[in-house]
C-alpha cells in the first residue's frame, strides 16, 4: 500500500467513525424515543427546513438563515479582525521591548485572566444591546490570547537572527518586515487558534443575553419553547461551523507556516 | 561568548528584581490613568464606574458573607470539576495515544465536538441530567476535558522510543513502560494541558453561574447573576475582578504543585532561562 | 586596513564582573586572511563582535578603513557565523537569504535577485536558489552563508570558527573556498578558529590568543606557497613547522624561538 493509498485510507476512516456514531445514534433513537435526542434524521430535516431551503438565488439559504447565521459570522468576523488588528502589532512593539514588557507584564496577565462572561452585562451598559456590543465584547474577549502569544513570539525572536541582521545593516523597517513579523508567525498563530474557538463561545453567550438576532439568540428561542429538534440543530450548527472555520484557519496556517514545519522537522 | 557563572546569577537576579519593579510601576500607572480619565469625565460616570469605586467594592466584598460563601462554592465546583477531567482525561489519553489509529479514526468526532460551546449546551445537559451541581460537572468535564486529552496523546508522541525499547529489552511489559517511562516522560506536557483545563474549569462554572443563577447552586457567577438582575453594575465588575484573581491565584497554585512533583522538569527551564 | 589597538572588554560590572579580552592589539592589511586561533574561552569571538560592531567594548580601539568603529556595525562588513541553521532565515529561500544584506542598497529587487544568484553560483550553489536552507545539508548551508556575506562585496569579512560544525571533509572544501575568494575578490579575511591547521593552512598572518582573559600571544606569518592545497601544502615542512609552533603557543608552552 502506497502513502497516497493509505492517506486516503485513513482519512476515510475518520469519516466512518463519525458516520458510524451517527447511524448508531438514528437506530438507538429509533428504538429508544427520547426528547431529549432526537433522531439525526429528524436534527437534518429540521436543519434543512429552517435554513437551507432557500431560493436558489440566496444560495439556499432561508430568510432566518440570512437573518440570524449571517449577521453572527459577520459579527465574530469583525471582532476577531479588531482583535488581530490591534493585538498582533501591540504585541510585537510590546514584545521587543523588554522595558514594555516589563511594565505591562502583571496587567496582561491580570486581564487574560478575567472571564470575559462576566462582563456581559458591562458591555451591554457600555453599548447597549445591539451589533456594536456583540462585536466590542468579541474584540475584548478574543485580543488577550492574540496579544500574549504574540508578544511571547516576538519576545524569543533567535538573538542569532536579530544579531545578523543587525551585522548586515538593516533598516528598523526591514528588521520589522523580514526578521520580527516572520519569527513570531508561528506562536501568534498559535493565539489565533485559542481566539478562534473563544470567538465563538463569545458570539453564543452575547447573543444569549444581549441579542434580538443571531445563532445564540435562535438556540435561547428554541430552549425556552423546549423545541429541543431546534435546539440541537442549534448544536449541530455550532459544531459544524466551528469545525469548518478551524479547518479553514489550519489551511492557511498549512501554507504560511509551510517553512516552520520544514525547519522544524529537522531540529527534532 | 561564555560568561562566568557568577556575572550569570547575579545578572539573572537583577532582571528579577527589575521586572518586579516594572509590574508595579505599570500597575500603578494603569490604575492612576484609569482613575484620572474616570474623573475628567472622558469615561462617563454612568457608563463605567471610576476604578477607586470598583477596587472599594471589592474590598468591601471579602466582608460579605454570601460571596465568600459564593467563592467557596465556586472553588468547590472548580477543584471537583478538574479532578474528575484528569482522572478521566488523563487514562483516556494514555489510552488513545498507546493505541494506533484509534487517534486518527476519532479526530472527526472530536473536531467536531470540539468547537461546540459548552455554554450553548446548557439547556440540553440541563433537561437530562437536570439542574444543579451535575450538570456544572458534565459541563465543566466536557469543556476541560479537551486540554487534557490531547497534551496527554501529544506528551506520549514526544517519548523517546530509545527510552521505551530499553525497558521493553529489559523484559518490562507494556503497562509497566507506560508507567515508568512514558508517563514522566509526558508529565510535564500533561501538566500544562491541566493548567489550561483548570482555567477552562474555572470559567465555565463561573459561565454557568451567570447564565443560569442560583438555581444551580451557588457560585461567582450565581453572585454575578443576582447582580445583573438587580441592575448593579458596581458588584459585577467587582465579582469580575475577584474572578480574574482567583484565576491567577489557582494557575499559581497548580505550577507550585507542577514543581513540586516535576522539579527537574522545572530546573531545567529555569537554566535556559537564565542562559538568556 | 582594519587596525585595533588595546581592545579590553568586560563583561558585567564590579564583582560579578568577567574579563573577556585584555589589551588587544591587531592588524590586517588589505586583501590579507588573519587567522586568530587559540583555546575555548579566550575570547575570540568577543574579539570578533567588537569588531563588527555588535559590542561596545569597555576600553580601546578599532578602525575600519581609518573609520572608528564604536558598537555600530561599520560599512563594508560582512559576517559568517558558526551556527548557519540559526543564522539563515528558515521562511526565505536561499537566494532570498542571500539577497538579505542587499536589502539596504538602493537596487531594484530584479538586480538583487540577479546579484543574489550571482553570489551562489561564486560558491556553486546556484541550483538551490529555491530552495528553503533546511532542505541543504550542513555544509551546503555554510556555503549560502558565505554566499550572503559575499553579496554585497565587503571589504572586510569576519568569519567566526565558520566551519566547527560541519565535517572535515566539507571543511577542507569551504576552507579551499575561502582562499579563492580572497584572491578572486581582495576581500581582507579575519577567521576566527580553534583548529590550528586551518588557522596556518589559511592564514597569512596566524595571531595566537592564549588564556582567560584573551591577550595576544604571537603574531606569526606564515609563508607558505600559493596556491595552497590541501594534500601538497600540508605536507611541506614549512608547515609542519608552523603548525607546531602555533600548537605549543596554543597550549602555552614556550615557542621554539624562546627557547
Amino acid at each position: 500500500m502506497n502513502q497516497t493509498t493509505a492517506k486516503a485510507m485513513r482519512w476515510l476512516g475518520r469519516w466512518l467513525v463519525l458516520a458510524a456514531g451517527i447511524l448508531a445514534w438514528q437506530e438507538w433513537a429509533g428504538w429508544r424515543r427520547s426528547a431529549f435526542f432526537p433522531p439525526p434524521s429528524a436534527i437534518g430535516a429540521r436543519m434543512y427546513h429552517l435554513w437551507f431551503s432557500g431560493p436558489v438565488s440566496h444560495l439556499a439559504l432561508t430568510s432566518s438563515a440570512i437573518g440570524n447565521i449571517l449577521p453572527s459570522l459577520a459579527r465574530v468576523a469583525v471582532g476577531l479582525g479588531i482583535a488581530v488588528a490591534v493585538g498582533a502589532p501591540a504585541g510585537i512593539a510590546i514584545g521587543r521591548s523588554a522595558a514594555v514588557s516589563g511594565y505591562l507584564d502583571p496587567l496582561l496577565h491580570f486581564g487574560r485572566s478575567l472571564p470575559a462572561v462576566a462582563l456581559v452585562t458591562v458591555f451591554i451598559v457600555l453599548f447597549k444591546l445591539g451589533d456594536q456590543m456583540e462585536v466590542a465584547y468579541i474584540a475584548f474577549g478574543t485580543v488577550w490570547p492574540i496579544l500574549v502569544n504574540t508578544i511571547d513570539g516576538a519576545r524569543t525572536v533567535d538573538p542569532l537572527q536579530v544579531e545578523t541582521a543587525r551585522v548586515f545593516r538593516l533598516s528598523a523597517g526591514q528588521r520589522l518586515t523580514k526578521l520580527i513579523v516572520p519569527a513570531t508567525m508561528p506562536k501568534f498563530f498559535a493565539g489565533l487558534r485559542i481566539s478562534l474557538s473563544l470567538s465563538l463561545v463569545l458570539m453564543v453567550i452575547a447573543e444569549l443575553t444581549g441579542s434580538t438576532d443571531g445563532i445564540g439568540y435562535l438556540m435561547n428561542n428554541a430552549s425556552n419553547s423546549y423545541e429541543m429538534t431546534e435546539v440541537w440543530a442549534g448544536i449541530v450548527l455550532l459544531g459544524v461551523l466551528g469545525y469548518a472555520l478551524n479547518a479553514a484557519l489550519l489551511g492557511v496556517e498549512h501554507h504560511v507556516l509551510a517553512w516552520h514545519r520544514g525547519a522544524r522537522r529537522l531540529t527534532n | 561568548m561564555a560568561m562566568s557563572d557568577e556575572a550569570g546569577s547575579s545578572r539573572a537576579r537583577r532582571v528579577g528584581g527589575l521586572a518586579w519593579v516594572r509590574g508595579l510601576v505599570g500597575v500603578v500607572t494603569f490604575l492612576l490613568m484609569a482613575e484620572v480619565l474616570s474623573v475628567a469625565g472622558v469615561i462617563s460616570r454612568s457608563a463605567l464606574p471610576p476604578i477607586s469605586t470598583v477596587l472599594g467594592q471589592a474590598v468591601l466584598l471579602l466582608g460579605n458573607t454570601q460571596f465568600l460563601g459564593d467563592l467557596a462554592a465556586t472553588i468547590e465546583a472548580w477543584a471537583v470539576g478538574l479532578a474528575i477531567t484528569v482522572a478521566v482525561g488523563v487514562p483516556l489519553g494514555l489510552v488513545l495515544g498507546s493505541v494506533p489509529g484509534v487517534r486518527s479514526a476519532t479526530r472527526a468526532v472530536v473536531e467536531f465536538l470540539r468547537p461546540i460551546p459548552p455554554v450553548a449546551l446548557i439547556p440540553l445537559v440541563a433537561l437530562v441530567v437536570g439542574p444543579g451541581l451535575r450538570m456544572n460537572l458534565t459541563l465543566i468535564v466536557y469543556a476541560a476535558i479537551w486540554p487534557v486529552l490531547f497534551n496527554t496523546i501529544y506528551g506520549l508522541d514526544d517519548v523517546d522510543p530509545v527510552a521505551k525499547q530499553t525497558l521493553r529489552a529489559f523484559g518490562f511489559g507494556p503497562f509497566e513502560v507506560t508507567r515508568r517511562v512514558c508517563l514522566p516522560a509526558a508529565a510535564p506536557f500533561i501538566a500544562t494541558g491541566i493548567r489550561v483545563a483548570s482555567s477552562i474549569a474555572l470559567i465555565v462554572s463561573i459561565a454557568i453561574g451567570i447564565l443560569t443563577g442560583r438555581i444551580d447552586g451557588n457560585g461567582i457567577g450565581a453572585f454575578i447573576s443576582d447582580a445583573n438582575t438587580a441592575g448593579n453594575i458596581n458588584p459585577v465588575l467587582a465579582a469580575a475582578l475577584w474572578a480574574g484573581v482567583l484565576g491567577l491565584a489557582l494557575n499559581a497554585l497548580l505550577l507550585w504543585a507542577e514543581r513540586r512533583v516535576l522539579p527537574w522538569h522545572h530546573a531545567y527551564l529555569d537554566e535556559a532561562e537564565a542562559a538568556r | 586596513m582594519l587596525e585595533v589597538t588595546d581592545l579590553t572588554h568586560a563583561y558585567g560590572r564590579g564583582s560579578g564582573g568577567h574579563l573577556a579580552v585584555d589589551r588587544i592589539s591587531l592588524k590586517a592589511g588589505q586583501g590579507e586572511l588573519v587567522s586568530i586561533v587559540g583555546p575555548s574561552g579566550c575570547g575570540k569571538s568577543t574579539v570578533l563582535r567588537c569588531i563588527a560592531g555588535l559590542l561596545h567594548p569597555t576600553r580601546g580601539t578599532i578602525t575600519v578603513n581609518g573609520a572608528a568603529v564604536h558598537g555600530t556595525v561599520p560599512d563594508g562588513l560582512a559576517v559568517v557565523f558558526q551556527d548557519y541553521s540559526r543564522s539563515l532565515y528558515p521562511w526565505l529561500s536561499v537566494r532570498d537569504n542571500v539577497a538579505l544584506p542587499l536589502q539596504r542598497t538602493q537596487r531594484s529587487r530584479a538586480q538583487r535577485r540577479s546579484d543574489a544568484q550571482q553570489a551562489l553560483a561564486v560558491v556553486g550553489l546556484d541550483d538551490t536558489a529555491h530552495r528553503y536552507p533546511w532542505q541543504l545539508s550542513g555544509g551546503m548551508q555554510q556555503r549560502v552563508a558565505i554566499a550572503r556575506a559575499i553579496a554585497c562585496d565587503p571589504v572586510l569579512l569576519l568569519m567566526d570558527e565558520p566551519f566547527g560544525s560541519v565535517d572535515a571533509q566539507t571543511r577542507e572544501d569551504l576552507e579551499d573556498l575561502v582562499l579563492r575568494l580572497r584572491r578572486d575578490r581582495g576581500i581582507t579575511i579575519l577567521l576566527v578558529t580553534h583548529d590550528i591547521d586551518e588557522s596556518v593552512y589559511t592564514g597569512d598572518r596566524v595571531i595566537v590568543l592564549t588564556g582567560a582573559p584573551g591577550r595576544v600571544r604571537a603574531d606569526l606569518t606564515v609563508q607558505l606557497p600559493e596556491p595552497r592545497d590541501q594534500i601538497t601544502t600540508k605536507e611541506l615542512p614549512a608547515f609542519v613547522q608552523l603548525r607546531t609552533e602555533v600548537s605549543r603557543l596554543v597550549r602555552g608552552q614556550q615557542a621554539t624561538a624562546d627557547r
